[in-house]
């Protein structure tokens, strides 16, 4: 059997079953680990206390970009195999990236304007995250536009995979232009610049998000395949009616 | 603490983004459970349902 078949909605219905509660608690523990060992790191030494707002601001960042390489992903799943799981996990992916997205960039802003004096700039990072924003509602409104959900499955692959392109200009936007944004600090060639001593709660705080972008992500796929049953079953019932 | 405000409006902002996101979730969630509810009370039910294939459980 191809493992494609394996990754089928009913299969996946038993499976996230048992693990969306599990996903759940998990998220909510990490996170909670998280908070306390961000509220007890020190304070850094030039942002002083303001550093707290990186422990969620950044996995903020990264989800909004993780979000968007999962519909990526799942976009060639749609094009090249036409999976039906493929377009739930896009279909569900798109309004929780877009929050995480929000979130990086009002979380920014409160960060910016006690540490460069201003709220918004449109620098290179800032910028490239505002359109990754754009993108997924550009999405959103795409799918909802098309009545047919095989054609806005297909319509909303193409326009993520052209707007894919803008995710790498994120990540390097800072080494490529000279921005107010600081440069990659973590993830980065020659290792992280960040002391221990606020790496683990960043990266702690980090995993607990992905867990919750996770389980939201588990719980979307199952409301999304659920919604199908639905439609399919109500389109049933009117044809038998007709008959 | 310096700079109060914000890293409090930034907190508060995320845990209400959050919060609105998770309970739209689960409020869409359990009405399309509800909807599949009533159509199946209806006897209006999936094939594998019918045929019995799929355990009860699963959605």
């Amino acid at each position: 059997m191809p493992v494609l078949d394996l990754a089928n909605p009913v299969r996946f219905m038993k499976l996230s079953d048992r693990v969306l509660p599990w996903l759940a608690a998990a998220a909510v523990a990490v996170l909670c680990v998280g908070f306390v060992l961000a509220f007890r790191a020190p304070a850094d030494y030039q942002q002083g206390e303001t550093v707290r707002i990186m422990y969620i601001h950044v996995p903020f960042a990264w989800l909004g970009m993780f979000g968007y390489t999962m519909m990526a992903l799942s976009s060639i799943g749609i094009l090249v195999w036409r999976h039906p799981l493929a377009d739930v996990a896009h279909k569900a992916a798109a309004p929780i990236g877009a929050t995480f997205t929000a979130l990086c960039l009002i979380t920014g802003s409160l960060w910016g304007r006690p540490m460069w004096g201003t709220y918004w700039v449109w620098d290179a990072r800032l910028t490239s995250m505002l359109v990754l924003l754009l993108l997924y509602l550009g999405v959103m409104a795409l799918r909802a536009a098309i009545e047919d959900p095989n054609r806005a499955g297909r319509a909303v692959a193409v326009l993520t995979l052209v707007g894919f392109v803008n995710v790498p200009i994120v990540k390097f936007s800072v080494d490529w232009w000279n921005t107010l944004h600081q440069p990659a600090s973590v993830f980065r060639m020659g290792g992280s610049t960040i002391d221990g001593s606020l790496l683990w709660p960043l990266m702690t705080c980090a995993v607990g998000f992905t867990l919750v972008f996770l389980a939201l992500h588990m719980l979307g796929m199952r409301t999304e395949i659920l919604r199908r049953r639905v439609q399919a079953l109500e389109a049933r019932a009117a044809a038998e009616a007709m008959a | 603490m310096t700079h109060f405000i914000f890293i409090a409006a930034s907190y508060g902002v995320s845990l209400l983004g959050l919060v609105l996101l998770t309970g739209w979730m689960v409020v869409a969630y359990r009405g399309q459970r509800r909807a599949l509810a009533d159509l199946e009370a209806r006897g209006i039910r999936r094939r594998a349902r019918m045929a019995g294939t799929e355990p009860v459980r699963s959605s």
